[in-house]
């Protein structure tokens, strides 16, 4: 299998390449058919609209006490012993991880799953400086072994079928060809523990942080999220600024939304809350544990109203689960770190609207996202926001605000405006265009790739209600 | 998810208000419509100068266009009659979006009261006329496809439906993803032409495989996307709007 | 400035002015109003369906219920504690048998290979459980460590039928966690497993292949 890089410039190019693969499309389409099943039956005996309210809730009472919880954090995680560090991007983050590794003497470390390092490159960042980052989630495992990127935030081999990974992990690690899952799990158990025993430092997410109690969450089924917080001596875990909640009582309703619209189960394997390092009396976990706070785009998309609720998220994957774009062209189309729809309007903050200029557009609105976020983003409202912002009409606080302005485009929706704008005339272009229908091209843009011309009608509503009218007043 | 509404009785008149698509391509479709308000007693008023709603221009971002259209079209429902649009995409661009597109403009309270009088016509048949049908036509099967705006935008996933099932010859099929979009999405058919036409292909095909001898649809940018790939695959499947299917088949 | 100043100011003089933190209604996490014995069927139905073994036994002879599991399941060597009533009449109950008892509470830097390698099983107790979503609690402590439940193949966890509540959120409520917490607190809600192949289960990838819940029953009817 070749190595590819993605990135969000050649969105269409990537979007015709795995729209024409049907192993792709396939593995894409079973697998989404799969989870939107299974989150509906998790879902059935919840009153999951007050469920998702009050989800909606705590992330908005969160974000607005946001830096007075990040303070609170700050105070209560340092009181429990974790260091906390603060880094405004991905680079200044990056460096933080690895001075800390450097300061260990460290050549190895350990990974549970963490998109936001993945958002910041931390791996390639770590080994550039000599440090060895290995993914111990299985599917980041399988990933990393690839020499790709995950294609999905909570599935990240969701692209790859059995045969594939049998492939990959017979080329890079010896073992049998098999469509065993079974041996091939436990071949990779084998060579992850050798690794949790060997690393230096352990570095991990957190799905949740809360404040009161200076306390981090992780939600796992496999066991490397606990492998990698108390095995090595040193466990650093990298989160965003809004993943703090206020209070521990805030957590369980969004422990129960997170795994149920992820991947439909009740509850996952494990529930790992980490509140500080190994105390003298105690025999194992790591001897120091930090944190850092990464904002990375973050406190400039809190700025403002609207765009506020992208930082409701709590990175459960449901809107790509449902998505029928993310369905049909998978996620390293998107060429971003979070594909699909949250990544439609949380990577234009992150990387400008330049470069993901084909992201806010390549939605159809439908809405399935925004019905089934457990946190009620109105994901299609924000798909817009971006698209006006993009075409230079909204606040211009977004990166590249404007990029996509173009006079002819401009003067097109102003034809349109003032067409719309005048009745009278619209009425006799309606009409024309009844005259003209003949005269229609067999060729519109794309449009005509997949479907017929449509052709305008002889006669327009307008005039049919108004012979309607007449021969009922005949009658 | 159905937002709770409460239901006016069924009025005297209302306001129809046909859409650009159905004005120009589909106006059987629009005229279908009026004629089942009217044979439920409901005199329809329809303002001459309506044109668009503005949504197009509204979803592409051309925001302040999109306010100007629709300032025009405001004006056109000054009697508190009930609106009713044969389209959940318009329908749900009126009652959701011209709130937001006027707040904080003088026009904003304007805005939410027409907003508050809108209905898509199946909603309103289904509610507020309680229509009753008398099916005359020979059995058939047909699929629906709701649209994402009526079925999200508007919490309408059930009203054509259930107009289907009260003809008493028609087989309402149950196609495979009845929810998932068509690929339509007015400019994204445009801007991504390849992923929107793999997604009406889906749509097509799902349709076919359900057994259907014909569909139908409550948005004309729906039945414009799946008939036209109906056609272009030359399927023998073809399409059309509820209010044309409804009327055809009880009047 | 430091970046820190940074961020906080920026999150402080935030363009479109400070936000108001609305009020939150937890009701839909609370109030289940299940008796013990739905709430002890429930626990079971889901946790069974995660696949971990339920196994109830007797207050009085849940020791030699221990020895059975030991027994099947072919354990030599189980790691466990000293001092916790658990693993304390385990051990004692354990004298005869021919299992190897293995010290739990013992720096990791000096047993880390054996326990990784050699460890069949590891023994500890649990808080509570979960009704709602089959799971267990567990706050390990020196005489229980962390990895007792996360290392050797098999996790016997021991929980006492009337410590089963309603949910998660009662749980955190009526123990007053936010009052403190310990350095590590945790769910166990199955055995290790993962869906990263094409979907397909698969237990063990990390943590324990089985957990064996032994649910210890006060009265003799059960």
């Amino acid at each position: 299998m070749s190595v590819q890089t993605y990135t969000p410039r050649e969105f269409h190019r990537q979007a015709h390449d795995a729209l024409g693969n049907p192993q792709i499309r396939a593995n894409f389409r079973k697998a989404m058919d799969g989870l939107m099943s299974k989150r509906r039956d998790v879902f059935s005996d919840w009153d999951l609209d007050a469920l998702r309210e009050l989800g909606a809730n705590i992330r908005q009472r969160a974000l607005a006490r946001l830096p007075e919880l990040l303070e609170q954090l700050e105070a209560n995680c340092q009181a429990n012993g974790i260091r906390v560090h603060w880094a405004q991007d991905g680079d200044e983050a990056c460096r933080i991880i690895r001075e800390l590794c450097e300061a260990r003497d460290a050549k190895s470390v350990i990974k549970g799953k963490s998109m936001v390092s993945e958002e910041m490159h931390l791996n390639t960042h770590l080994e550039g400086a000599g440090i060895e980052a290995l993914e111990s989630d299985l599917g980041e495992y399988l990933v990393q072994l690839n020499e790709q990127t995950p294609s999905h935030i909570i599935m990240p081999a969701i692209h790859l079928n059995t045969d594939e990974i049998s492939e990959i992990m017979h080329d890079k690690t010896g073992t049998e060809r098999t469509r065993d899952v079974d041996y091939m799990t436990a071949a990779a158990r084998a060579q992850l523990r050798e690794r949790f025993m060997a690393a230096d430092v352990g570095i991990s997410g957190v799905n949740f942080a809360v404040a009161e109690t200076g306390t981090l969450c992780l939600v796992e089924n496999e066991g490397n999220g606990r492998m990698t917080t108390t095995v090595p001596p040193v466990h650093i875990a990298v989160t965003g600024i809004e993943k703090v909640v206020e209070h521990l009582r805030d957590v369980p309703p969004l422990y129960a939304l997170l795994t149920r619209s992820a991947t439909g189960q009740h509850v996952t394997t494990y529930f790992n809350m980490i509140s500080g390092p190994r105390k003298p009396d105690e025999h194992d976990g790591p001897e120091e544990v930090h944190l850092v706070l990464v904002d990375n785009g973050r406190s400039s998309i809190y700025q403002d109203d609207e765009l506020l609720d992208t930082l409701r998220c709590i990175r459960c994957g449901a809107c790509m689960n449902h998505c029928p774009v993310y369905t049909r062209v998978g996620g390293h189309t998107y060429g971003t770190t979070y594909p699909g729809p949250i990544g439609k309007i949380l990577m234009p903050h992150m990387m400008g609207l330049a470069e993901t200029r084909d992201l806010p557009s390549a939605s159809s609105l439908c809405g399935a996202c925004g019905e089934v976020c457990p946190v009620k983003i109105p994901i299609p409202d924000l798909l817009v926001r971006l698209r006006k912002e993009s075409v230079g009409e909204g606040r211009g606080n977004v990166p590249g605000a404007g990029v996509k302005r173009h006079r002819s485009e401009v003067l097109a929706w102003k034809g349109f405006q003032w067409l719309a704008t005048h009745p009278g005339v619209w009425r006799s272009a309606m009409a024309i265009a009844g005259k003209l229908r003949g005269w229609m091209p067999t060729r519109l843009g794309g449009w005509t790739d997949y479907r017929s011309t449509p052709k305008p009608a002889k006669t327009s509503l307008h005039a049919l209600v108004k012979r309607h009218r007449r021969e009922e007043g005949s009658s | 998810m159905t937002p709770i509404k409460q239901y006016p009785p069924k009025p005297a008149r209302v306001y129809f208000f046909g859409t650009c698509l159905i004005d120009l391509f589909y106006p059987e479709a629009g005229l279908d419509g009026i004629r089942l308000l009217e044979r439920e007693g409901i005199d329809v008023r329809f303002p001459d100068d309506q044109t668009c709603c503005g949504q197009p221009a509204y979803t592409s971002g051309y925001h302040d266009e999109a306010r100007a259209v629709a300032e025009a079209q405001l004006d056109l429902f000054r009697e508190p009659w009930p609106i009713v649009v044969p389209s959940g995409s318009c329908g749900g661009m009126i009652r959701t979006h011209y709130p937001q597109l006027f707040s904080g403009t003088p026009r904003e309270a304007q805005a939410k009261e027409v907003a508050s009088r809108v209905f898509e016509l199946t909603e309103f048949l289904v509610h507020v006329c309680h229509i009753k049908l008398i099916d005359k036509g020979r059995p058939e099967k047909v699929a629906m496809h709701t649209s994402c705006s009526a079925r999200r935008e508007m919490g309408l996933p059930d009203t054509g439906p259930a107009l289907l099932s009260q003809l008493q010859s028609v087989e309402l099929v149950e196609q495979e993803r009845t929810a998932e979009c068509c690929g339509f999405g007015g400019t994204f058919a445009v801007r991504h032409p390849e992923v929107s036409g793999a997604m009406v292909n889906d749509k097509v095909q799902a349709i076919e495989s359900s057994g259907a001898e014909h569909f139908v649809t409550s948005d004309c940018g729906c039945l414009m996307n799946i008939a036209g790939c109906c056609r272009h695959r030359e399927a023998s499947l073809d399409g059309e709007h509820i209010a044309s299917y409804l009327w055809r088949r009880t009047a | 400035m430091s970046s820190r100043a940074r961020i906080l100011q920026r999150l402080r003089d935030r363009t479109d002015g400070a936000l108001v933190p609305p009020e939150s209604d937890f009701s839909v996490m609370t109030g289940r109003g299940w008796g013990v014995q739905e709430r002890l069927e429930r626990f079971e139905r889901l946790i069974s369906s995660v696949h971990a073994e339920v196994i109830h036994t007797r207050q009085a002879s849940w020791t030699e219920t221990l020895a059975e599991v030991l027994t099947a399941k072919a354990v030599r060597r189980l790691a466990l504690g000293h001092e916790h009533p658990v693993p304390a009449e385990a051990r004692a109950a354990l004298h005869e048998h021919e299992v190897d008892l293995v010290d739990a509470n013992r720096d990791i830097e000096a047993w880390q290979r054996e326990q990784f390698e050699t460890v069949d099983a590891g023994l500890t107790s649990t808080g509570g459980a979960i009704a709602e979503t089959g799971s267990l609690w567990l706050w390990p402590t020196p005489d229980e460590p962390r990895l007792t439940s996360l290392v050797p193949p098999l996790h016997i966890a021991v929980l006492d039928a009337e410590t089963i509540e309603d949910t998660f959120f009662d749980v955190v409520e009526a123990h007053e966690w936010s009052q403190g917490m310990p350095t590590n607190a945790l769910l166990i809600s199955g055995p290790s497993k993962t869906a990263d192949i094409e979907q397909t289960l698969a237990y063990g990838v990390h943590g324990p292949r089985e957990l064996v819940v032994l649910i210890r029953h006060r009265e003799e009817s059960t």
